[in-house]
């Protein structure tokens, strides 16, 4: 009797502990999400120093933003991840291979870690803007290649989309690959030692032990550093914004979503924001799911799936 | 035979490789530095791989610029930095603490509910934020960078995964034993058990808060309470062309440099802590 009691005593404990963090996340999380929602269906702007609305109107903030340039940002910002991952995910995985291959004797391991590392903690505006005075039509680079009689000319680096898309690019490899090498080394780390062994006595080669050994080991981390890597593209604004000073220049080709949400917020076009916010957040949620799935995976290599599929197989083949 | 002069080969291109990212890492940063100790006027002559004697004239230069206060913005970026990072990880393994060693009913209603959130952008919901806080009367101030700080789901989930794996539950009830408050236990027991998760946990809190351009930028308003990156912000905004371009790399420079000092002190702690907080085992 008495236990009981003093159990349903902590109980009160462990409220106590968890409240500062609901309370915080209810307040400027929740509130603010609802208050978004809620505003994506009214016609709510300001046009020079008057205010319009709030007026009910439905879903006609969600139909404009479709027929405005939001699919071209979508686009935009999927072309800037894509450019940063691929190169990303490739090089990452070949430096965890190497790093992790005992026999490959790579020297100052420690050395490549922390400088492949360090482009990740430096600050994406100051980043950002360093990139924009080096590649500038009279910045360094330019008259670096000048002097070395690689160009007689001039680059405009930031004139053309592609030059400004690969410029983001090339930030978001340097500022996120040795992340995700550090993350992939540690997953392969995690590979038992008896299976690699195994492999290498049945005369598995280092390519073929990479595709059929490494890779489907390592597959639930590999899917993680996917969806996290795209919530990140999605967010994607620092770089972009102040290489391109908000512009998206040349003819808003580098414009992202977040780079358009914060326009809309900076002119205190609040429907529109909070219907193009209820956009982000669906696509968000739906990936929050995804990580959500593998985080608390009880059967992260498909092991159990693939026992049951074969058990299916077998029966079939019995019948 | 022939596997090992391939093997040597394969090193020979690892190494290739592995200096020349290493290079297209530390290239940039070796222009930034060559640059801010030279002055505009040699700037303009043209770039060149040895180090002049300005530095010192640039960083007086950044320091007196009143359009731009770089003292003022580093000033308010620590204090927001170092409150964001006390802030989060007391209440982060509060949280955690409070979720693991306590039954209640809620208690796995609360942890799904984290994890769900796990990954949400902040962005998302800037509208209702900006709104709610201009309501509230804080528009303008340091503190909505600050206090938010207090729910952070992903340095809850690494607080977590390391009591499961340094705190016996037995610890607690000996504590209770020799008649210990809740509070006591978490203050004097558990908290000095979790110092290196909270170590590594704070410097990350501490880069990330400093590195932060978003919410920052909608949210200060006035010169005196802006922080690093919207001044960097206010710099690329500026009329560049007829801008001391050796200023331009001293600013940056002094943007970048206490978090690349703080991060060649603590390397060792911080790659190790990459690995921990994200992966699941």
């Amino acid at each position: 009797m008495k236990k009981k009691k003093k159990s349903l005593n902590y109980a009160k404990w462990g409220y106590i502990f968890i409240l500062p963090f609901f309370a915080c996340y209810f307040i400027f999380s929740l509130i603010p999400l609802v208050d978004t929602i809620r505003y994506s269906f009214f016609e709510y702007y300001r046009s020079g120093i008057k205010e319009i609305g709030p007026n009910f109107i439905g879903m006609a903030n969600y139909v404009s933003l479709l027929e405005s340039d939001m699919v071209k940002y979508a686009g935009n910002t999927m072309i800037l991840w894509v450019i940063g991952f691929v190169p990303q995910i490739v090089i990452a995985l070949l430096l965890a291979v190497w790093f992790t291959d005992i026999r490959m004797k790579i020297h100052g391991k420690q050395f490549f870690k922390v400088v492949m590392y360090l482009p990740n903690l430096i600050m994406a505006s100051a980043f950002a803007m360093l990139f924009f005075t080096l590649f500038s039509s009279n910045g360094p680079i330019n008259s670096i290649l000048m002097s070395l009689g690689l160009i007689t000319e001039r680059i405009d680096f930031m004139g053309s989309a592609f030059g400004t898309r690969a410029l983001i690019g090339l930030m978001n490899f340097l500022m996120w690959f040795g992340n995700t090498a550090i993350m992939l080394m540690a997953a392969i780390m995690g590979v038992s030692v008896d299976v690699l062994e195994a492999s290498e006595i049945d005369g598995c080669g280092t390519v073929k032990r990479f595709f059929y050994i490494i890779l489907p080991l390592i597959r639930p981390i590999l899917a993680y550093t996917l969806i996290t890597s795209i919530i990140g593209g999605l967010q994607m604004f620092d770089v972009p914004q102040i290489l391109t000073n908000g512009q998206g220049t040349p003819d808003r080709t580098s414009t992202t979503l977040i780079m358009f949400l914060n326009n809309h917020l900076k002119s205190k076009n609040y429907g529109m924001a909070g219907a193009l916010s209820v956009y982000l957040f669906i696509v968000s949620a739906i990936l929050c799911f995804i990580v959500y799935r593998i985080t608390n995976d009880n059967d992260p290599d498909g092991s159990k799936a693939a026992a049951r599929r074969k058990k299916k197989e077998e029966r079939r083949r019995n019948r | 035979m022939k596997s090992k002069k391939t093997k040597v080969v394969s090193s020979v291109i690892a190494h290739l490789v592995l200096i020349l990212l290493s290079f297209l890492c530390l290239f940039f940063f070796y222009i930034l530095i060559i640059n801010a100790t030279r002055s505009h006027a040699d700037l303009q002559k043209g770039f060149s791989f040895l180090p002049g004697k300005y530095l010192l004239t640039n960083l007086k230069n950044v320091a007196n610029d009143g359009t731009f206060p770089m003292v003022r913005g580093i000033f308010n970026s620590v204090i927001v930095s170092t409150c964001c990072a006390a802030l989060c990880t007391y209440f982060s393994s509060l949280t955690a603490y409070g979720l693991y060693v306590y039954d209640f009913k809620l208690k796995k209603v609360a942890f799904t509910f984290i994890m769900a959130i796990l990954v949400m952008p902040t962005q998302v919901t800037a509208m209702g934020f900006l709104r709610l806080i201009t309501n509230m009367g804080m528009y303008d101030s340091l503190l909505p960078l600050i206090i938010p700080s207090i729910a952070s789901p992903a340095v809850f989930y690494f607080m977590y995964s390391y009591l499961q794996s340094s705190l016996p539950i037995s610890l607690v009830e000996a504590a209770r034993i020799d008649s210990c408050g809740e509070f006591g236990i978490f203050n004097r027991i558990v908290l000095p058990i979790m110092k290196p998760a909270i170590a590594v946990q704070a410097i990350f809190t501490f880069v990330g808060s400093w590195n932060n351009y978003f919410v920052p930028a909608l949210v200060i308003q006035s010169k005196n309470k802006m922080t690093v990156p919207i001044l960097i912000a206010t710099l690329r905004g500026a009329d560049y062309m007829n801008f001391d371009s050796a200023k331009i790399y001293t600013m940056i420079m002094v943007a970048i440099v206490p978090i690349v000092l703080i991060y060649l002190l603590l390397s060792k702690y911080i790659i190790a802590g990459v690995t921990l907080g994200g992966v699941k085992e």
